[in-house]
């Protein structure tokens, strides 16, 4: 199995998610440039975090008219696994490949630090090696994390069960005072129709490592590759 | 030459073709809260400023475009430009208007 991390113009967590996928999951992985288009050797694509085009226009706009992003597309159509991980997933949101959109923090502030989500659905590639209900910790770097969708949307994540992540406290209760950024339902992460596109706003790749404050990420990452393996 | 002169340029342009501006007004949709704004208007508001009910923010831009025979073409890109770039209609309305 073959990874590929995506590097915009302003792409800044492109390293760590190199340095999970090498040294923890142990697998093949290429750093592939926004203008590159062939995607054809890998297996699964992670969009890191950063700051696509320093957030010009909105967050993620721009980086969806980069030539890759075409590529990422029908990537996804294939069925291959796409995670956009904070500047990803909004990059995914503004691409279209997952509903709704992030807007400014509830505060207006950048919000830096650990924060406890709740997985609420082992049914994806990225969460089948997660136990439902339990909680993990993972960091927060952003400014527009702040999930908004409409009803309707609402309300076939959750009928369809794609609601992947969402905010809790350390007992694993949903509450508001546990919602860091104002997200509509407390939703950290979710993932498309078919359930091959994740993106959320947590940095599980800077969770891998107990010196970083918390290991819990790396369980996304070891059901990404479990799924890859099962599948070769 | 100035910009207003016919182009020699082949293709898009038409003789007589006059520089024109489009400006794109980017807004909340309301259904969708608007912090920025709502910051905004918490320190006006201390400011003393009298009866201000609400404040939302929103994006303008000026686009200058040249080589379109009239309005309603010129109408036409800049209403697609802001339609698939310049806002996010899951969020955002926008609204055209076309100085020539």
């Amino acid at each position: 199995m073959k990874f590929g991390v995506i590097i915009f113009p302003g792409s800044n967590c492109d390293h760590d998610a190199y340095h999970v996928i090498s040294k923890h999951v142990g697998q093949p992985v290429d750093f592939i440039w926004h203008r590159d288009i062939d995607l054809r050797s890998y297996d699964a694509v992670i969009i890191p975090g950063g700051f696509s085009y320093g957030d010009y226009l909105r967050a993620g706009a721009l980086a969806r008219f980069s030539p890759v992003m075409n590529s990422v597309n029908e990537f996804a159509a294939e069925g291959k696994l796409v995670l956009g991980i904070c500047n990803g997933f909004q990059i995914l949101c503004e691409a279209g490949l997952l509903p709704g959109a992030l807007i400014r923090n509830r505060d207006l502030h950048f919000i830096c630090g650990h924060v406890n989500v709740r997985v609420e659905t082992a049914d994806t590639p990225f969460t089948h090696e997660l136990k439902e209900g339990g909680v993990l910790s993972m960091p927060i770097a952003h400014a527009e994390g702040n999930y908004v969708c409409d009803d309707a949307t609402l309300s076939e994540l959750r009928r369809d069960n794609r609601i992947v992540f969402r905010y809790c406290d350390a007992n694993g209760e949903v509450t508001e005072a546990a919602n860091p950024n104002g997200s509509r339902d407390n939703i950290a992460g979710i993932c498309n129709r078919e359930r091959n596109v994740m993106g959320l706003m947590p940095h599980p790749e800077r969770a891998c490592e107990d010196l970083l404050g918390s290991s819990d990420g790396r369980e996304v990452f070891r059901s990404l590759a479990g799924v890859l393996a099962t599948a070769a | 030459m100035s910009g207003r002169s016919p182009s020699l340029r082949l293709g898009v342009l038409t003789h007589g073709a006059a520089d024109m501006k489009a400006k794109v007004y980017v807004t909340l949709k309301p259904s969708v809260l608007d912090p920025q704004g709502k910051a905004i208007q918490h320190s006006v508001e201390l400011l003393g400023y009298q009866g201000i009910k609400d404040i939302r923010q929103g994006k303008y831009f000026e686009i200058a475009m040249d080589g379109f025979s009239d309005e309603e073409k010129a109408r036409a890109e800049a209403m697609r430009m802001a339609r698939e770039v310049l806002s996010n209609p899951i969020i955002e309305d926008f609204r055209v208007e076309i100085e020539s």
